[in-house]
This record gives C-alpha cells, sequence and structure tokens, in this order.
C-alpha cells in the first residue's frame, strides 16, 4: 500500500487542505473507492478506513492481485469534517455538485476537477453517499439510470437491493453521473447510517467491496459467499408523510417486514405529549428508509416502503 | 392587506406562514398586477428596503394606483429571522426547490404555494443580494431562453447591467425559472451585497419598479427616468477572477467603475507576514461589475467579474 497526496490547497488561517489516497498494487486502474465528501458523513469514513484496514491485511497475506490497481480515498472534505460541518467551510458548497468540476473556478469546483482527474479513469467506481434527509436505510447499491449503468454488475456486491434513480437536473454534478459519463462503473453503496458509526453496517459494506473485488479479478482467492439482490426503481417507493409536525416517534426499524395497517410511528404534541397522529403502512411492504430525528415537520416522506 | 399564503405548523408551538402585503385601489382596480418577491436567501437583505419604499411610495400616493401591487418581502421568514441563506433545518437552498411538488416535504410545499399565488400576475420581480461575499452593482439577470420577453422589461427597471446569460441545468429549480415557464414573465434582480442595505440601490430599483409599474398601467403617469443598461448577451464578454492564492484580499477598486488592462484591483495579503501575496490585476478593459467584499478567501474563491467592453461607468 502506498499513501499519497491526491489534492492540496494550501491555506493562511489553518493547516493546508490535504487528500490523500491509499493505492493497492498497480497496472490496470480497475477500482476507485472514495469515502466521505461532506463534514457530517462520519459512517461513509470509517467504513472506508476499516476498509484501507482490511485491504493492508489482505495484502500482506498476498491475496490482491498486484496487476490490479485499487485507489482509496477515505475523505474528500477532512477541513468541514475537523470543524462538525456538512459542506465547505466559506462558502457551504456541495463538492458533490460540482463534479466534474473547473481548474480555474471556484473552489469547491477546483477541488472536485483535480479528485477528478486523479479517478476518471478507473474501469469501476464506488462512492459512500448520505442522503439529503437524515435517517437510516435499508442497506442498497444506488445507480443513476443515465443509460450507462451496469445493473449486472451491481449484482456482485451481493447487497439486498439495487435502486435504479432516474436523474433530475441538480444530479448531472455529482461524482456518480459523471463517472458514468466518463466510462467508469459507477455505484453508490448506503450503509444504514450517516452521523452515527453502525459497526455492523460498516463489516456489511466491507464484505460486499471483497465480494465485488472477487468478481472483478481483484482478490486471489473467495473469502465471501455471493447473495441475490432485488433489483427496483426509487419511484416505486411509497412515502408515508405525516399531516403535522411534532415529536417523531418510531415503532418500527429500517429493514423490518410490514403489514398493510400496521403501526409505523406516533407524532406527539410536542408540548403536552399527547399522540396527534398515528402513521399506519398503507401497504405490506420493508421499510427502506426511516427518519431519525426526534422533531418532524409536517409533510416530511418519514418511511418510505418498498412493497 | 396583509395575508398568508402559506402556513405550515413547526413541531413546537409555532406556525411558519409566507405573508404578502396586497395594495389595489379603493375601487379594485384595472386587475393588472405586479409581484414583488424577496427574501429567498435569507442573508440577503436589499430586497427589504425595496419593498419598504415600494409600499411607503403606494401609501403616500393612493390616488396613482390603478392595479393590484403584491409585496411578498419574505418568501424564506425562518432564514431572514435566523441570518440562513438556506432554509434553517434543512440545509437547503430554497431556490433550487421550484416549482415544488405539492404533497413533497414542507420546503417544497411552501414552493407550490408561493408559485401558485403568484400565478396571474402581469410581471414578476425577484430582488436578490448577491451574497455576503460580493457586490453587485444593480442588475438584471435573464435566462436566454426567456431573453425575447424580458430584455424590453429589464431595460426599464432602472439597473445598470442586464446579463442575459446561457441555460443551465442548475437554474431549472429556481423560482424565476419555474414562473417564466409557466408564462408569468418574471426578472430577477442582483445589487448590492448579503447582510446589509444600500439605500441608493433601494431608490434607484423602487423607481425602475414605478417606471415597469407605470408600463403595465398600475401606476399613474409621472416624469421617472431611468438608465439606459448595458446589455450583455455574449458570455465572452464576462470575465471571472478567482483567487489564485488563499489569504486575505483587499479590493482596491469599487464596483462599477472602469478599469484598464493590467490595472490592480485588490491584492491577497499575507497578515502573518506582511507580505503580499498576489497582486490582482485586470486582464482586460472593461467594467467592474463585480468585486469581491468578504475579504477571507481560499484558492478559487471569486475575487471580480468584469464585463469587457467599451462602456461608460
Amino acid at each position: 500500500m502506498e499513501k499519497e497526496l491526491i489534492y492540496k490547497i494550501p491555506s493562511i488561517y489553518r493547516d493546508d487542505f490535504r487528500i490523500h489516497g491509499y493505492r493497492f498494487g498497480s497496472g490496470e486502474k480497475t477500482l476507485c473507492i472514495i469515502g466521505s465528501m461532506r463534514g457530517n458523513e462520519y459512517q461513509q469514513i470509517y467504513t472506508c478506513s476499516q476498509l484501507v484496514k482490511t485491504l493492508k491485511k489482505l495484502e500482506q497475506e498476498g491475496k490482491l492481485c498486484e496487476e490490479k490497481e485499487v485507489l482509496v480515498i477515505p475523505s474528500l472534505n477532512p477541513c468541514s469534517m475537523n470543524i462538525e460541518k456538512r459542506f465547505w467551510p466559506t462558502d457551504n458548497t456541495d463538492i458533490n455538485r460540482m463534479f466534474p468540476g473547473y481548474t480555474l473556478g471556484e473552489t469547491t469546483q477546483r477541488i472536485a476537477a483535480g479528485v477528478f482527474e486523479k479517478i476518471s479513469a478507473y474501469k469501476n467506481g464506488i462512492q459512500f453517499p448520505s442522503f439529503y434527509m437524515p435517517g437510516k436505510f435499508c442497506p442498497h447499491v444506488r445507480m443513476m439510470k443515465t443509460g450507462y449503468e451496469n445493473v449486472e454488475k451491481a449484482r456482485q456486491f451481493g447487497l439486498p437491493y439495487i435502486v435504479l434513480k432516474v436523474p433530475k437536473p441538480y444530479d448531472t454534478t455529482t461524482l456518480n453521473y459523471n463517472w458514468q459519463v466518463w466510462e467508469t462503473d459507477a455505484f453508490s453503496l448506503y450503509g444504514t447510517s450517516t452521523e452515527q458509526l453502525d459497526e455492523e453496517s460498516a463489516q456489511e459494506i466491507i464484505r460486499c467491496i471483497l465480494r465485488f473485488m472477487e468478481g472483478n479479478g481483484i482478490l486471489k482467492e473467495e473469502v465471501t459467499t455471493p447473495l441475490e439482490s432485488k433489483v427496483f426503481s426509487d419511484r416505486e417507493m411509497v412515502s408515508v408523510r405525516p399531516h403535522k409536525s411534532g415529536i417523531y416517534k418510531s415503532m418500527v426499524s429500517v429493514q423490518e417486514r410490514v403489514i398493510k395497517g400496521q403501526l409505523l410511528a406516533y407524532i406527539l404534541d410536542a408540548c403536552e405529549g399527547e399522540i396527534i397522529e398515528e402513521l399506519r403502512a398503507p401497504v405490506d411492504g420493508v421499510v427502506f428508509f426511516e427518519h431519525d430525528k426526534p422533531l418532524v415537520y409536517a409533510n416530511t416522506a418519514v418511511i418510505k416502503l418498498l412493497p | 392587506m396583509i395575508t398568508s399564503i402559506a402556513s405550515v405548523p413547526l413541531p413546537v408551538d409555532e406556525t411558519l406562514e409566507i405573508k404578502k402585503n396586497r395594495f389595489v385601489p379603493e375601487d379594485g382596480g384595472n386587475g393588472r398586477r405586479i409581484s414583488i418577491v424577496t427574501g429567498i436567501h435569507g442573508d440577503e437583505l436589499e430586497g427589504q428596503l425595496v419593498c419598504y419604499e415600494v409600499a411607503r411610495k403606494i401609501r403616500e400616493n393612493p390616488q396613482k394606483l390603478l392595479g393590484t401591487v403584491d409585496l411578498y418581502p419574505a418568501l424564506n421568514p425562518l432564514g431572514i429571522d435566523s441570518i440562513t441563506r438556506g432554509i434553517p433545518g434543512f440545509d437547503l437552498d430554497m431556490n433550487r426547490i421550484f416549482p415544488g411538488v405539492p404533497d413533497g416535504a414542507m420546503t417544497e410545499y411552501l414552493a407550490t404555494r408561493i408559485v401558485k399565488d403568484l400565478v396571474g400576475s402581469d410581471l414578476c420581480l425577484d430582488i436578490h443580494a448577491s451574497n455576503i461575499y460580493l457586490t453587485e452593482l444593480p442588475q438584471i439577470r435573464i435566462n436566454e431562453l426567456h431573453k425575447e420577453t424580458l430584455v424590453p422589461l429589464a431595460k426599464e427597471a432602472n439597473v445598470d447591467f442586464v446579463w442575459v446569460h446561457g441555460a443551465n441545468t442548475v437554474l431549472e429549480s429556481t423560482l424565476a425559472h419555474s414562473m417564466n415557464s409557466l408564462g408569468v414573465p418574471t426578472l430577477v434582480a442582483e445589487m448590492g451585497v448579503g447582510m446589509r442595505l444600500t439605500p441608493e440601490y433601494a431608490k434607484q430599483l423602487t423607481d425602475g419598479i414605478f417606471r415597469l409599474m407605470q408600463r403595465l398601467h398600475i401606476w399613474e403617469k409621472e416624469e421617472i427616468q431611468v438608465k439606459e443598461p448595458i446589455i450583455s448577451e455574449n458570455p465572452d464578454e464576462i470575465c471571472y477572477m478567482n483567487a489564485p492564492v488563499s489569504g486575505l484580499f483587499l479590493k482596491k477598486k469599487k464596483h462599477g467603475v472602469i478599469v484598464e488592462k493590467g490595472e490592480e484591483i485588490g491584492a491577497i495579503l499575507n497578515p502573518y507576514t506582511g507580505e503580499i501575496m498576489e497582486s490582482i490585476t485586470a486582464p482586460s478593459k472593461g467594467l467592474l461589475f463585480t468585486i469581491r467584499e468578504y475579504p477571507v478567501v481560499d484558492e478559487g474563491s471569486l475575487l471580480a467579474r468584469i464585463l469587457k467592453r467599451e462602456v461608460e461607468a
């Protein structure tokens, strides 16, 4: 393994902004893995750090194919994470809305351009993103439906679900979308959480990546077992929304199977404690996403069910 | 009359309301309508003073009002009240969620209510104040898709500059794009700087609004002189200057002046060593219509924009 500097911006008031990567093997650029891009993606950087540790051990044991190059970048945004801010410290812009970047543009455009130059030639790209709404997910692979998406390859992860998302205009500046346009097979891997560490989920994601590496000849021997995935469009999900704002009290967990009419959550009056609304399942299905904040605004999609 | 156009109960003992003030003549008027909206970004306040000036002039001259004037000073009231650019609690730019979804999340619902309320206007003006980093010369920005309708209106808005720019995918989710797509001519004004008021710009744009109201037969004829704006439709005319290094930017030119090629616009300083890290010079002669106001810069931060053309300041 070699640690290398991917991008740097000198700073005057704090330490230089640095993005480091960890390179395994050399030769064919086979796989690039990006951890956190935002400052609150703790589970994403944690999962990536554990992956670096795992790959280091596999390399020492001689189990990695030396002719296939793997690059792991645990964080594209250490300076936001160090001050517990989600987006870029000075102007609140999102690096994942700046791809493919612009070398003469604003700061986050330059970061995106500098990183993309180093990662766009890889055959496969994996990213650990987070959702714009706070909540927990069923672990899944998410792909933009651009016409370039490689669903069969996504099955190699063996995650329970593969979600195909029809891109909206603002999605065209994400890493996943641009990787696909530049002919990288791109996959976004969602574990359960973002701001809380979940050991079980991190290990599951690592197992899935090892499975993918086996499928692509990066691992010399089999270390995992294959699993089946269900493929569906994000439009198939059924959202459950409260009509009232208040305290959100959940009665289910992600990955739980529920039946039509089952109680999913209560909304409580924040001052008087009374139940002001009961949320019930409109269909039979699996809890795919669940809001995980104590308060909720009316009409927020607090639960998404996969029928 | 002040009314609520959207109302959402918040979790703890508070209701979020977006309000407008409608001015109509006593006889109900001729049905023509202008809507003036501002405060989508909670840190941009220049539009507050414009709303005040428009309301004040109508109150002082009610006999001149022939149609309807709707003022929406705060489309993002929680943002204005908490010095937050986006929608607090969502970390979301409100001008990236239009036209919204009626049964969507709170923010998307609010967007639909705003759009619904603005439909029927003969003209909508969305007033912005750049952001906290940049100061702008009063200008109207127009997406080239709608330039045929909007440029003639922008010429009467009493701004210094009309910038017709190319269609950008992200701009599809702005209020102006949604309204123009629905057939409500909508101008976007940018002027001044975030978190501050520039009274002379408020007066300037207010005059432009009353001139537009005359054009729409909403205000009685009176003598209002407006500036003839510089109009730019060629993207190659706009020169962007970004910080080559991180440091402390000290501007040396005021926005609105003509700069010569090679003239110093500002410098990036090192407060630790007393050194000038970079002198920032104009790459070309032209009108300096944007200048950096917030001094701390990262490598890449926008410092200035110049319209590369022989114009008079």
